[in-house]
């Protein structure tokens, strides 16, 4: 689009994949993902499921957004904005992370990747352009939105590392959370050994003007075990069973919440393993301080294991039949696990204590009519499928 | 024959009360000056097949609940959301206003990819605001003076709701209520165009500029209403805002009340400290058990209370009441389309709220006019075009075309207005679009052009302030508009306040007729089909 002035003429763009998929999406399904169509289903959602954890899958990233920081005071100014100790992040490698406002409520958490000594890529869910450059002042760094400059991509499965072999690039020496880079077409391609499945899987990075190429590379080379294209919700199936979260389906970000008594904790959303009190300061520490040395956290975030077989989407929680406890944000019947499987917020200390046992209260819609469950539900740990294949290297076949 | 109620005024409020006590089974009547229905509310055809929304203009705050309550749907009343919305900038670009939260973020985006993600935040805070207000709007303020078990019941409601924010939500809602909205802005954006779009909010129809502290409170005036649930989405009422009051009266006359147009009230009638009816001009008199005025407080008691009969302190406060005026406005039959070169082919801006204003310094230059007892020669607009999506306002092919102009002031150079100083006031907004939109004057068939002058003399606004009374921290709540009278009683027993100039002020919500009926028919005990508030879930 030459005249930015245009732009409302199509409200959610394309992105750089789009023409493959759109010719793959025979079903038509989309949904908008930060401005842009995502496919939600292009032929059979479970068919789609099974691709991620038999073979291999390819899932369209690019509407993530991606902030590129740069600049001598990257390191210093990572470790004031996030919760982990970034100077500990080698070159080449990936962490998961969160950060937190100065009440030390999460804003969001997303994977940041140090591409150089001085430059990194922040990738997340929402966008925060203000709170980025309000967090920089008094760092030498530069912060731009670099989503647009980038097309990611990601294929998970038993089989991608034998289908990137087969494509060209060798990855059997990378390891989890590490980045390679590769020459292809006159330009560099990015592997990283990430994913948001819990399975074997790498996320590629290359440049707009050659995805389609890499896309075509790719399903030539994973064509011999039915490599498929799959949509937003087979990847939604195989992240609960992977214990992920995701921004605005199980936490409100701080930034955006109206209501106060939504925004979370890394303590309440079970990621205050990331916090490095010993870095440094960093936003929101002294508030983390206290609420660890309070205990004041109200909320817990567990995994649970619910009875029957049906999908407890947004049930309310009880401790016995009565006394509400709290509210599951994400919840799936799992085909690997063969169970019902949710991501839910606990208030303290029912995590604990429920003397009267975890109840889930489900509304299963039949034939037009809602079908209530009472169903018992226990707390397991996360995540609730972690085959040894994600992390071996070199990795396997299949 | 006698009433139990006679009710002076057939605006919005007026006839909001009106439905409501003869819902209840009072007998009722709403008297009415001008020959047409409608007050502040009110569309009229002044040139043949175009119909004028008048006065106000646009519909958000109307209450849903009072919709319901007294069927307005069912006599005709549509509401019609906006699709767009532009400020035109002075280089020949413009900043649109998209209801796509995409769309929206990217035009930001052209003027600051800061901005762009800075919306949500503000949007955030706005509605922490709203939702702390909106809950106010549909109750009788307590009165922090008496310790009546009701006052002291509604004090410690709000006591509660205060108690369940954050000691910083507390400290950014006390700021919020009392800062200019320019410094509001500039805590969330950067761009001069995007604070000048999200600031006329602040300062239309109110005496103030937009860095005058204050003013951020009247946002959230304009911001609290919704359409359909869209909160601080606003819409057009299909027909015109006239079809508002046109619902009312026949929901009025649907349950057996009447409206008398034509003839105004000279007088309150008072016996005893008690007002027992009305002196219509000509010397007809309406004996009612009680009277309800929708005029502004300023009018009822300064101009048709005998003021001997008031206590001088009350009295003298209502003289003190801020009615400054600081708007006008100008009603426009169009031959065709206006055409803006800035604006993309079939852009849908047009479609909404057009501003002209490209900097909240021009803004506040255009109040500094005001300061000094002239019509602003740089004004501000909020300018619709509402036949770009209702199709019964003019012929085929033909618009009519809104513009809210601020400021005017109530005097110019402390003397009265005259025809010549509207009729410049009227060539310098004129000239303003055309700067936008070459050809425009060609296309101009009939201009309606309204000072506070005209306003005063025809909808009975005191200075031509459309809220009748400035919606300023300090005339809000159990202030509004007298301490002590903020109940919608006044020192007057039957004599009660059902207009603007009571909680909770201005523009066309309904609820201070709604209030003030609830308030009558709890004296009276009568039973009552009236819905609480929505709760805001």
């Amino acid at each position: 689009m030459k005249d930015l002035r245009h732009h409302f003429e199509a409200p959610l763009r394309t992105t750089a994949f789009h023409e493959r998929i759109a010719a793959a999406n025979v079903l038509n399904e989309w949904a908008p993902w930060a401005g842009y169509t995502t496919a939600t289903v292009l032929e059979d959602a479970e068919t789609e499921y099974t691709a991620i954890r038999n073979t291999a899958s390819l899932y369209d990233l690019c509407p993530m957004i991606k902030y590129r920081i740069t600049g001598s005071g990257a390191v210093d100014y990572l470790n004031r904005l996030t919760l982990r100790d970034v100077s500990r992040l080698p070159v080449d490698a990936v962490h998961y992370t969160a950060w937190c406002d100065d009440q030390g409520k999460l804003l969001d958490d997303g994977t940041l990747f140090r591409l150089g000594e001085t430059e990194f890529l922040l990738c997340c869910q929402e966008r925060h352009l203000p709170w980025l450059a309000d967090s920089a002042i008094g760092f030498d760094v530069s912060i731009r939105d670099a989503t647009d400059e980038i097309a990611g991509l990601s294929l998970q499965g038993p089989c991608t590392a034998a289908v990137l072999t087969e494509a060209g690039f060798d990855v059997s020496a990378l390891k989890p959370f590490r980045i390679a880079r590769y020459p292809f077409q006159g330009s560099t391609l990015t592997i990283s050994r990430t994913g948001f499945t819990g399975d074997l899987g790498y996320e590629l990075w290359i440049e707009p003007g050659l995805a389609l190429p890499l896309w075509d590379r790719l399903m030539e080379a994973g064509s011999y075990c039915g490599i498929r294209t799959v949509g937003s919700t087979a990847l939604n199936l195989a992240r609960i069973e992977a214990g992920f979260i995701t921004t605005n389906a199980d936490f409100v970000p701080a930034d955006q919440a109206v209501r106060e008594d939504r925004v979370r904790s890394p303590y309440e959303m079970a990621l205050d393993w990331m916090i490095d009190f010993g870095k440094g300061h960093f936003n929101g520490r002294r508030a983390l301080l206290k609420e660890r040395d309070t205990q004041s956290g109200e909320w817990a975030f567990v995994a649970l294991d619910i009875e029957g077989n049906v999908a407890a989407d947004h049930a309310i929680l009880y401790d016995g039949r009565d006394r509400e406890i709290g509210q599951v944000t994400s919840a799936a019947w799992s085909p690997v696990t063969k169970s019902s499987i949710a991501l839910a917020h606990m208030r303290r200390p029912y995590d604990t204590k429920a003397k009267g046992g975890i109840w889930a209260e489900i509304y299963a819609l039949r034939e037009l009519h809602y079908v209530k469950l009472m169903m018992k539900a226990e707390i397991v740990a996360r995540p609730f499928f972690a085959p040894p294949r994600r992390r071996a290297t070199p990795p396997g076949r299949f | 024959m006698s009433y139990d109620a006679a009710i002076i005024g057939a605006g919005h409020n007026g006839l909001v009360a009106a439905c409501y006590l003869a819902r209840a089974g009072l007998k009722v009547v709403v008297v009415e000056k001008n020959d047409w229905i409608g007050g502040a509310a009110v569309s009229r055809e002044l040139h043949p097949g175009f119909t004028y929304s008048n006065c106000s203009y646009v519909c958000s705050l109307f209450r849903p609940e009072i919709m319901r309550d007294l069927e307005l749907p069912k006599y005709g009343l549509q509401v019609l959301p906006y699709e767009g919305g532009a400020v035109f900038t002075r280089d020949g670009g413009y900043l649109a206003i998209f209801r796509d939260h995409d769309a929206n973020r990217r035009e930001f985006a052209r003027y600051s990819p800061r901005d762009a993600e800075a919306y949500d935040r503000y949007s955030r805070d706005i509605m922490r605001h709203c939702r702390f207000i909106r809950p106010l709007l549909m109750r009788t303020p307590p009165d922090p003076a008496t310790f009546r078990p009701r006052d002291l019941a509604e004090l410690a409601w709000l006591g509660r709701k205060v108690g369940e924010m954050s000691e910083s939500q507390i400290c950014d809602m006390i700021r919020f209520w009392t800062m200019s909205i320019s410094d509001f802005l500039d805590e969330h954006f950067e761009s001069p165009v995007i604070k000048a779009y999200l600031a006329v909010s602040a300062i239309i129809g109110t005496a103030l500029g937009p860095m005058s502290p204050g003013s951020a409170y009247v946002l959230l005036h304009h911001y609290m209403g919704d359409v359909d649930g869209n909160v601080g989405a606003w819409g057009f009422a299909r027909g015109g805002m006239g079809a508002i009051t046109q619902a009312l009266t026949a929901s009025l006359r649907a349950s057996g009340g009447e409206v008398r147009t034509g003839k105004g009230v000279e007088q309150v009638l008072v016996r005893n400290g008690r007002a027992v009816g009305l002196r219509l001009d000509g010397g007809e008199e309406i004996a009612a058990k009680r009277v309800l005025s929708n005029m502004d407080v300023k009018r009822t008691f300064l101009k048709h209370v005998d003021r001997d009969e008031l206590p001088p302190d009350f009295t003298r406060r209502v003289e003190r009441f801020k009615t400054r005026g600081s708007s006008g406005k100008l009603n426009i039959a169009l031959d065709a389309a206006p055409h803006f070169p800035a604006l993309p082919e079939g852009a849908p801006m047009l479609k909404g709220d057009l501003h002209f204003t490209d900097s909240v310094e021009r803004m506040e230059r255009a109040y500094d006019d005001w300061k000094a007892g002239r019509f602003s020669r740089d004004p501000f607009q909020d300018t619709m075009i509402p036949t770009m999506i209702d199709p019964t306002m003019a012929p085929p092919g033909k618009h009519f075309m809104s513009c809210f102009i601020q400021y005017a002031p109530p005097k110019i150079d402390g003397r009265d207005w005259t025809d010549a100083d509207r009729d410049a006031f009227g060539q310098t907004v004129i000239d303003q679009i055309a700067e936008y939109s070459p050809g425009f004057k060609d296309r101009v068939l009939h201009a309606e052009i309204r000072t506070p002058r005209e306003l005063e003399a025809e909808v009975g606004l005191t200075e031509g302030n459309i809220f009748q009374g400035e919606l300023t921290f300090d005339q809000l709540l159990f202030n509004r508009p007298v301490p002590g009278y903020a109940q919608y009683k006044t020192p007057i027993r039957d004599l009660w306040l059902c207009g603007s100039s009571a909680h909770p002020g201005g523009g066309v919500m309904g609820a201070p007729g709604r209030n003030a009926a609830a308030e009558i028919l709890r004296d009276t005990r009568a039973p009552t089909e009236m819905r609480e508030a929505y709760a805001v879930v």
